[in-house]
């Protein structure tokens, strides 16, 4: 047992507060109108504050403020740090500069996907890497034979995302000098209140926009600058509720609610490899070994795979949320993880998990099953859907270089 | 750079054995072994100025297979007569166990010996349905179905031949206590106690362990000369053993190289391709069979870079912490054991007084302490052969346990005080021996773990308990003596079956590469 | 004479449930029970003027839901009330708490160790894959390995293919879980000594082996099998003791027609042409029934009230060979007020819950040390409860009552019979364990009613005072519990049944064998089974 600490008997009180704020949590209650809280990972997280629909809007067409804080956060630091992620993780390390993040996920032995996340190369030895669940027993394990330190620093660091067209003005009115010369995927450290923040052009709405890391003592502070140079852009704070929306038309996956982790799977006919969700793209069988590796390229070579994910795209506009997905509205081949009425696309949209050869080879004459309760009864809608690629909107302002000043 | 068919690391018996079956099918192979020469714990060595002894002492399982395959009859190795056991008496009143594991007894009751014939038949009958299982490869979980597996077959048919009631009677005790069902035939404390001390000896079991019984029945699963349970000495000692394995190993073109340790095992795209010595020189091969302890092979010659985390994890979490010590006494003369006659010195001499006392003795090893009345069987294989001592003196071999790897005050001061807690146990035994002691070299199992590269110093490379076991020997992803990574097998005491000098793991993994073509 | 149609010996939860299945199939049922009240182990009593002792079993976790909806035992007044926490003080002045929220649980965990406290989740998964695994066991008759009837090959497939659908890696673990220890297995997870000890008293209750005992790991899922999904194991106290989950079973069982004596000790089962007749009772009353079953330990029922002509030799032989030694004691404690634990701040949900003092699996493997020389734990594992903080009904106001569950304590005293001396240092290594935490404690205590397996043998009838009618190992589950060729509920008598945690599968308040044993008789009546829900879907 580790030594009897003040630490550990200070800490004995968290029992009172089941959900803890994030550093931003007293700028959130100021702006909170609808108490709608929702728990990300034991955070009192809003899934709205004040109104979803135009929350989501401020996505699009304004600037919106989402805070990531508790996003699961590990510092990878070392001088074997890059082999260390190179083992953990799919993609190519030795490819991401210092300076630049890139969105990967790792697997288990068995080829399965512990999960998904961005990997910060802060400098050539040292890494940030955001998740949506816990993995430093995995972490540590894996960092047997290298000469790399793992922190979890969930507490520690404060996240924000700012995402939408005039976010790049509100960082620019802010004073953070030079943050226009971002391309995507890059970072860079700014100077504030005589620490760091750490901004990349990163985020999860498909739109421009960037995420702020700083201490959790600087989290305040930072809201405030922000907010401050905001005003005149139409700065708002808002909920996952808006940002689910956004996602989705980005055609982007949730972890443990677009897929089961490997970790969490109790069933064991749940879990995914990275080709069965969309995430094929990053396995790199050419940078040598890492976890998962035999698994994944002998299930190829076998065609084992049982599983596709897709974007759909469903006749109506009624949404397809955890609908069952029909071959020739007869075969039950899938299940739709999540689904909206894209008000940027006008299109009714969905991601939906299938078993091949359906959504492989068969993607033709396929079909949802809509159940949606209207007053107490179910209007049952049989819908023809399309497989189509994702994202369903691609905006150009989320890549151009600079970008462009609305 | 020279290039062989196959490359096997460590020249302990199954390392030999692998080596020499892979020669015997026409391939060139080369075994790389880390000492001065082979055979591992089997070497026999000086530890004495003109006292030499193996570590190994005893043979009771080299299998029939092993035995035949090699030819090693031809190759020079005969046993001696079968040893008897005498379970030792304070009070100068030993049992004896004659033949092959107590065909007969003396000195117990009539009633007793009536209740032993009794029990020793079933407990051979059982070792034997079991035999099959720990000759063959352990089927594959997830290929194909248990029920298809020839091993599981064969052993569902000999069950079925057993009839109900005696097969109501394995299944009920497979996973006992070696203690409880001892209790349940027996009452004689002298022959429960070896029995207890066979069952758990070379693990972290006591005999009232649950599965303690197991460790018995692997015990009665090995046989000598076709005598099930036998135990008998190799004429010219344990090192003829080792020296007809490389005499069969050498006619089967077999090279050997010794002071040769390996410091890692070549991997090319996710493949073995050879082997690196600590020299740096590499050594080309396309198959690499590693006959020394799994988690050295996986951890320190392939590295954690090559393998998946949770296979890590997994090799980690193999237990082998070792517990035995073993005593080697130099003595002016040989030693006299109270009431044992000649023919009972040259066996097998057996302290373990009751069952309690060795579950008494294990206590103190599960918190790293050890025991302070340890139990031991004892030679004196210069009885057998006066080359291994000086004219008139007399070499004492003992396997000691329990002496936990992980001592908590460390081997340093722990040392001196375990053979003192040795010497009294012996000197109960055999009145006046501390006085002949010339020399006494104690290996805890820290000291076995550096002189025979065995981590843990644990001669089974890993426990063998049931959850360690078949499938899971050494640990799921390596069972079957195939690896994670291509071309890479293993075949030491680490794999099924597990450790003792039976020659299985070599002899499976060499037929397993065969049949992969490796 | 009256005749009935089956005759049950005891009134424990076991034998109540078995006589209220019966009863409703139409049967007419007579439970005879020796002592002047019923419930066996599941008693509330009166022992001083003002409390109500759970005095044997103290917590409900294991009853299943399914018994509970067929007999109705909610209308019958029967009320589960959850533990809202609970705690491992630690040596250091520290406690370790388990909260019911998963991330209180997180952050806990956090407070000793960064990686323990992100293990829990995989910890959680492994085990609940355990236990979807052999939960739908609990409510099946165990097959015969030895048989070639359709009925057994058929379930023995039905586990074959749960088990091959596990994938290899999981069929790998599972292998090795069932017989691994509890110390072991939790060493792959956890690498904080208190953390361990936390979870490992659940693979120790009840059972005569130590946490570093091969098995143990299966043993925790015998706790843990309440839940499954949703939260693992469960806990809570019964709303008025456990006597109330007897009361409602005894109140279902004569609501609907069925007769119960107290006060009526059986001498004998009564055998004629290898049947069962019925009973002779001590005072040499005979009652006569077509069917007896027995809620007896296997022990008592057939080396006592059996006579051994009428009972095969290895039947018998194997009866002698059923190992149920006790391992464990009780100590039942009427406070005057709310025991303070400086540890622990006042407002901690633990207090209503399970407390433990010892902190680490080697305190644990020491106290069974202990017990395997013969002697009780000089550092006992105390599993502590105050029932009163959630449950008024047991206590005047303001007052408590304590239940604490002591293990190790042999059924001998160093091959002796226990002493009136002997039980009252027992006693008193507990309370001054407890008073080491809790200063002024002895001053608050009224009464005190201290139970050796001495006094759970004589009262209750558990051979040996095992609490599980039998240890929990390998060769004492399934088709081998209690003994081979007989693990079917069924007796070499015609007409003689067992119902009680001797059978399949096994100890703890949880109601299955006798609900079991209840569907094997009305099968060989070749009556319906429609009034008993099947068990509870696993998917």
């Amino acid at each position: 047992m580790p030594k009897l600490s003040s630490a550990r008997l200070t800490a004995q009180s968290h029992f009172r507060t089941l959900r803890l704020g994030t550093p931003f949590q007293p700028r959130i209650d100021a702006l909170m109108k609808t108490n709608d809280w929702y728990d990300w990972g034991g955070y009192r997280a809003p899934a709205s504050l004040w109104d979803e629909e135009l929350e989501y809007f401020a996505i699009r067409s304004q600037a919106a403020l989402f805070d990531i804080s508790p996003m699961v956060k590990y510092r990878i630091e070392g001088p074997d740090g890059e082999d260390f992620l190179n083992r953990v993780t799919l993609r190519d390390v030795a490819k991401l500069k210092s300076g630049r993040v890139h969105y990967t996920a790792w697997c288990d032995d068995e080829g399965y996907v512990l999960d998904d996340g961005t990997l910060f190369r802060l400098a050539p030895d040292r890494f940030r890497l955001c998740c949506q669940e816990r993995h430093l027993p995995w972490l540590l394990d894996s960092a047997i034979g290298f000469d790399v330190s793992v922190l979890e620093e969930t507490e520690a660091v404060a996240g924000l995302a700012l995402q939408g067209p005039t976010s790049v003005a509100v960082l620019r009115e802010a004073g953070f000098a030079g943050v226009e010369r971002l391309k995507v995927f890059d970072l860079a450290e700014f100077p504030h209140e005589g620490g760091r923040v750490t901004i990349s052009r990163t985020g999860f709405t498909g739109d421009l926009g960037y995420e702020l890391f700083a201490p959790a003592e600087l989290a305040l502070s930072l809201w405030d600058r922000l907010w401050k140079a905001g005003e005149l852009r139409g700065i708002r704070a808002i909920g996952y509720t808006a940002l689910n929306r956004a996602r989705l038309e980005a055609g982007l996956i949730v972890a443990n609610a677009d897929f089961v982790t490997a970790e969490h799977a109790i069933r064991p006919d749940r879990v995914r490899m990275p080709d069965e969700i969309g995430l094929g793209f990053m396995v790199d069988l050419e940078k040598g070994h890492f976890n998962g590796r035999r698994a994944i390229a002998q299930a190829r070579a076998k065609g084992s795979m049982r599983h596709v994910l897709v974007g759909l795209e469903i006749e109506g506009n009624i949404p397809a949320e955890h609908a069952i997905v029909y071959h020739k509205q007869k075969k039950e081949v899938g299940l739709v993880s999540a689904a909206i009425w894209s008000p940027m696309a006008k299109r009714n949209i969905a991601l939906a998990s299938l078993s091949r050869p359906y959504g492989d080879t068969i993607t033709d004459d396929l079909w949802v099953e809509i159940y949606a309760m209207r007053e107490l009864r179910y209007e049952r809608l049989m819908k023809r859907a399309r497989i189509v690629p994702r994202p369903f909107i691609k905006l150009d302002r989320r890549t151009a270089s600079p970008p462009a000043d609305f | 750079m020279t290039s062989f068919d196959a490359i096997v690391i460590g020249g302990g018996h199954n390392g030999l054995v692998a080596a020499a079956t892979l020669g015997k099918s026409g391939r060139k192979v080369l075994v790389l072994e880390a000492a001065g020469e082979v055979g591992g714990a089997a070497r026999t060595e000086e530890f004495a100025p003109g006292f030499r002894v193996s570590s190994a002492h005893l043979l009771n399982r080299l299998h029939p297979e092993v035995m035949k395959t090699l030819e090693l009859e031809r190759h020079g190795l005969s046993f001696g007569p079968i040893a008897p056991s005498v379970a030792l008496s304070r009070d100068g009143n030993p049992l004896t166990l004659h033949g092959a594991y107590g065909e007969t007894l003396t000195g117990t009751s009539a009633s007793e010996q009536a209740a032993w014939q009794e029990f020793r038949a079933q407990l051979l009958r059982y070792a034997g349905i079991l035999k099959p299982l720990l000759a063959r490869r352990p089927p594959d979980l997830g290929n194909m179905s248990l029920m298809e597996s020839s091993a599981f077959a064969m052993t569902g048919l000999s069950l079925r031949r057993l009839g109900k009631e005696d097969m109501r009677d394995f299944l009920r005790m497979l996973l006992m206590n070696v203690s409880d069902v001892a209790d349940e035939h027996l009452a004689d404390d002298r022959l429960k106690g070896l029995l207890a001390f066979d069952a758990t000896l070379g693990s972290h079991l006591g005999p009232r362990s649950p599965t303690s019984l197991l460790g018995l029945y692997y015990r009665l699963a090995g046989e000598i000369s076709g005598q099930p349970g036998a135990q008998a000495l190799p004429a010219g000692g344990m090192g003829a053993v080792i020296a007809a394995i490389l005499s069969a190993a050498k006619s089967a073109g077999v090279g050997v190289r010794t002071d040769a340790p390996a410091m890692k095992i070549l991997i090319e795209r996710g493949r073995a391709a050879g082997v690196v010595l600590d020299s740096g020189e590499e050594i080309r091969a396309k198959t690499v069979i590693s006959a020394i302890n799994p988690r050295s092979t996986f951890i320190d010659l392939v590295g954690t870079r090559e393998l998946d985390t949770g296979f890590v994890r997994r090799i980690k979490n193999i237990r082998m912490k070792g517990n035995v010590a073993k005593l080697h006494l130099a003595l002016d003369r040989p030693p006299e054991f109270s009431g044992v006659d000649a023919t009972g010195h040259r066996g097998r001499l057996v302290i373990a007084p009751s069952s309690d006392h060795v579950e008494r003795a294990f206590n103190p090893a599960k918190y790293g302490e050890f025991s302070p009345e340890p139990v031991m069987e004892i030679t004196l294989p210069s009885l057998a052969d006066t080359s291994l001592a000086p004219d008139g003196a007399c070499v004492l071999s003992a396997v000691v346990q329990y002496a936990p790897y992980a001592l908590k005050e460390g081997w340093e001061t722990g040392k001196p005080k375990f053979l003192k807690a040795i010497m009294a146990q012996l000197e109960l035994y055999a009145p006046g021996i501390g006085k002949l002691v010339r020399h006494a070299e104690l290996l805890t199992p820290a000291d076995i773990e550096t002189r025979y590269r065995m981590p843990g110093g644990h001669w089974h490379h890993g426990e063998l308990q049931a959850d360690q076991m078949m499938m899971s020997r050494p640990a799921f992803g390596a069972s079957g003596y195939d690896t994670p990574i291509d071309g890479l097998y293993l075949c030491g005491a680490g794999s099924h079956p597990g450790g003792g000098i039976s020659g299985v793991p070599g002899l499976n993994a060499a037929r397993r590469i065969i049949e992969m073509r490796g | 004479m009256k005749k009935w149609d089956a005759i049950v010996i005891g009134a424990g939860h076991n034998g109540l449930v078995n006589a209220c299945y019966l009863q409703r199939a139409g049967l007419d049922v007579l439970v005879v029970e020796k002592n002047d009240w019923i419930g066996g182990a599941a008693v509330s009593r009166s022992l001083t003027p003002g409390f109500l002792y759970s005095n044997c079993s103290y917590v409900c976790s294991l009853f299943r839901p399914e018994i509970m909806r067929d007999l109705e035992l909610p209308r019958f007044g029967l009320q589960v009330i959850s533990y809202e926490g609970g705690a491992v003080f630690t040596r250091d002045g520290d406690y370790l708490a388990n909260y019911r929220d998963h991330h209180a649980h997180r952050r806990e965990f956090a407070r000793f160790s960064a990686r323990d406290a992100e293990a829990y989740d995989r910890y959680a998964r492994d085990v609940t894959r355990q236990c979807r695994f052999i939960q739908p066991l609990l409510m099946r008759t165990a097959p015969d390995p030895t048989s070639f009837r359709p009925r057994d090959i058929s379930e023995l497939l039905y586990l074959g293919k749960k088990f091959a659908g596990l994938g290899a890696a999981e069929m790998a673990d599972t292998l090795r879980f069932w017989t691994m220890s509890i110390s072991d297995f939790l060493d792959e997870y956890f690498e904080t000594d208190v953390i361990k000890a936390n979870f490992a008293l659940s693979g120790i209750i009840g059972t005569a082996l130590g946490p570093m005992s091969p098995g143990t790991a299966y043993v925790l899922l015998h706790h843990y099998m309440g839940e499954v999904d949703g939260s693992v194991g469960a806990w809570g106290y019964a709303r008025g003791g456990m006597g109330a989950v007897t009361k409602a079973l005894a109140d279902s069982f004569r609501a609907s027609g069925g007769t119960i004596r107290t006060g009526a000790e059986v001498e004998q089962v009564l055998v004629r042409s290898g049947k069962a007749r019925g009973l002779v009772l001590a005072d040499g009353e005979e009652i006569y029934g077509n069917l007896v079953i027995s809620n007896a330990d296997v022990k008592r029922t057939f080396l006592k009230l059996v006579e051994e002509k009428e009972l095969p030799e290895i039947f018998l032989r194997r009866v002698k060979n059923f190992k149920m030694r006790g391992s464990s004691g009780k100590v039942n404690i009427a406070l005057d007020s709310l025991p303070e634990f400086p540890a622990l701040p006042k407002d901690s949900p633990c207090y209503r819950g399970d407390m433990h003092f010892t902190d680490s699996v080697e305190r644990m493997e020491r106290g069974y040390d202990d017990w395997k020389a013969g002697r009780w734990s000089a550092d006992p594992f105390l599993d502590m409860v105050i029932p009163t903080t959630l449950d008024p009904t047991m206590a005047p106001p303001g007052k408590h009552f304590m239940s604490c569950f002591v293990q190790y304590c042999p059924p001998k005293v160093e091959g002796r019979d226990w002493t009136d001396a002997d039980r009252d240092a027992f006693g008193e290594t507990v309370i001054s364990q407890i008073a080491d935490y809790s200063p002024g404690f002895r001053d608050r205590i009224v009464h005190m009613e201290v139970r050796t397996p001495r006094e759970l043998e004589a009262e209750v009838g558990l051979t040996e005072g095992n609490i599980f009618q039998g240890e929990l190992t390998f060769d004492q589950l399934l088709f081998n519990r209690p003994v081979p060729g007989y693990a079917q509920y069924r007796s070499p008598v015609d007409g003689l049944y067992m119902c009680g945690s001797s059978t399949h599968p096994g100890g703890g308040v949880m109601g299955a064998p006798g609900r079991n044993a209840a569907a094997e008789i009305l099968r060989d009546l070749s009556r319906g089974t429609k009034h008993m829900s099947p068990a509870h879907d696993v998917i």
